[in-house]
């Protein structure tokens, strides 16, 4: 019954891995924040389906109930908490995610591109980070795909479908129709624009401030367009 | 080595399986050797348009698991002798399908065949997908009407990325196949131009088939318009779509179905 097979000496190999998580900073009160949360989600379905959350809870700074409270309430969104930021803890108990401690703001050299899209070779480990670079899309970005680039611009030459989003750190810029979603300076930008040469969108966003369709300028539909932030209010204007 | 065409489109209803079956039947006539598989497993329909749900056996189930032998799930077509059917399975659903499986039939078809058309099942789930896995083209059926096209978007997008030519960096030829066009809503701005839905997919044009009564009048008897109407507009379509399907440069026209005299005077009105 027992045979003897030969076994195989095989060094284990830890390979590192890296992700970029969105992290959601609730605020107090709590309530306001998830209905502002809910909104978003409204105008979004699906935004952080299969997405990496952590949750920052420097600045609520709750206690180990109320924490696990509002992973149920997130749980509820369909938010999934991986971990969590919280300084001066190690641990919330078990049921609850890990505190994770040394996060740095998105500073990972990676590239989320659509499948069938070639995404650039990763930078020598060894050479400094470039500050920005820029993502160039040569094909259309169809319906159901998702682009997201956490360094710099994104460049679409082609058209943007219906059902599709891009979200950049920098600017997005589309040389054809945009009617899907575009989300400018998702990690913090208010300098970041969306451009393009034919407004059909869903939803244009610059640094977390975001318009539907709906609450666009009509005077901007199908015609070039920019979207950029001013005082907090993100603009929709026609280019020409 | 015969080429492997998959008729897909993510919605469902705008007529991948009567598109399949007029294809097929009209590239069998110019005598090709074709087979046409029904991917859809668990909602075979394939077979009663082709008229041969009397003479199923074996379908592509008992194939993919070694049951049956592909020559004795083989249905020829009683018009065109050139003309094949490896039906689906009623009694079955998708997970049965494997993509060993499937890919060591469609090897085997391609071989021995000019044309293999998969007719996929709707939707973009595991039958979708390995109905499309193994193409080398792939034409997607749209109506012009606004569900249609984006669903035939996102169709394109997974024909890009997840069949193995994609995944081998190669770039899958696609054509558009707009059925159910009727020239008269689109001028009255009832539906989509076929400008806008080009536009909008930037994928080139196959054929424009037209809204004709025919269609569904062969497809209850069992028989691909292109066989059992030649003379209508949709079916010549369906024949010219074949053409450019083999290579063929053959000009774009608008069919339209020859009115008659009382049409002309009282018909306009009636959509």
């Amino acid at each position: 019954m027992v045979s003897a097979a030969p076994i195989q000496k095989k060094a284990i190999r830890f390979h590192a891995r890296s992700f970029v998580a969105f992290a959601l900073a609730p605020e107090a009160p709590l309530s306001n924040w998830l209905q502002g949360l809910d909104r978003w989600i409204e105008n979004s379905p699906g935004f952080f389906l299969g997405r990496p959350v952590v949750l920052d809870l420097n600045v609520l700074k709750p206690s180990a109930g109320e924490v696990a409270g509002l992973v149920d309430e997130l749980a509820q969104r369909g938010i999934r908490v991986y971990a969590m930021e919280l300084a001066g803890v190690d641990d919330l108990g078990p049921g609850l995610p890990p505190v994770l401690k040394g996060a740095r703001p998105s500073t990972l050299d990676e590239t989320v591109t659509p499948p069938g899209q070639k995404s650039a070779p990763p930078a020598p480990a060894e050479q400094p980070q470039p500050e920005a670079r820029t993502l160039i899309l040569e094909t259309p970005v169809r319906s159901g795909q998702s682009v997201f680039h956490p360094h710099g611009d994104v460049i679409v030459l082609g058209s943007v479908g219906s059902g599709s989003e891009i979200i950049a750190a920098g600017s997005i810029h589309i040389y054809g129709t945009l009617r899907g979603r575009a989300i400018a300076g998702a990690m913090g930008n208010s300098g970041a624009r969306i451009f393009c040469q034919k407004n059909e969108a869903e939803l244009l966003a610059v640094d977390g401030w975001y318009r539907t369709a709906d609450d666009m300028e009509a005077s901007t539909r199908g015609r070039p367009t920019q979207a950029y932030l001013e005082n907090d209010v993100i603009w929709v204007a026609a280019l020409d | 080595m015969g080429k492997v065409v998959v008729v897909t489109s993510g919605k469902g209803g705008v007529g991948k399986t009567t598109s399949t079956a007029a294809l097929g039947a009209a590239l069998a006539q110019t005598g090709k050797r074709v087979v046409l598989i029904d991917f859809d497993v668990g909602l075979r329909n394939l077979d009663l348009v082709l008229g041969a749900e009397r003479r199923v056996v074996f379908d592509l189930i008992n194939v993919t698991q070694g049951v049956a032998k592909l020559s004795q799930a083989l249905i020829r077509d009683k018009r065109v002798d050139t003309l094949f059917l490896l039906p689906a399975s009623q009694t079955r659903d998708k997970d049965a399908l494997t993509e060993e499986g499937v890919e060591s039939v469609i090897a085997s078809l391609a071989d021995k065949f000019d044309y293999v058309l998969c007719d996929s099942p709707a939707g973009i789930e595991r039958g979708a997908q390995l109905a499309m896995r193994y193409a080398d083209e792939a034409v997607i059926v749209t109506n012009p009407e606004v569900s249609s096209v984006r669903d035939s978007d996102r169709i394109i997008g997974l024909l890009d990325s997840r069949t193995l030519k994609a995944e081998r960096g190669e770039s899958m030829p696609k054509h558009i196949l707009l059925t159910r066009y009727d020239s008269a809503r689109a001028a009255r701005g009832e539906m989509l131009s076929i400008e806008d839905v080009l536009e909008i997919l930037s994928t080139p044009l196959l054929g424009i088939i037209p809204e004709s009564e025919g269609v569904l009048r062969s497809s209850n008897v069992g028989s691909p318009v292109t066989l059992n109407e030649p003379t209508n507009s949709a079916a010549k379509a369906y024949v010219d779509a074949a053409r450019r399907l083999m290579g063929e440069d053959v000009p774009m026209v608008l069919p339209v179905d020859r009115r008659g005299l009382f049409d002309r005077l009282f018909g306009r009105r009636a959509a």
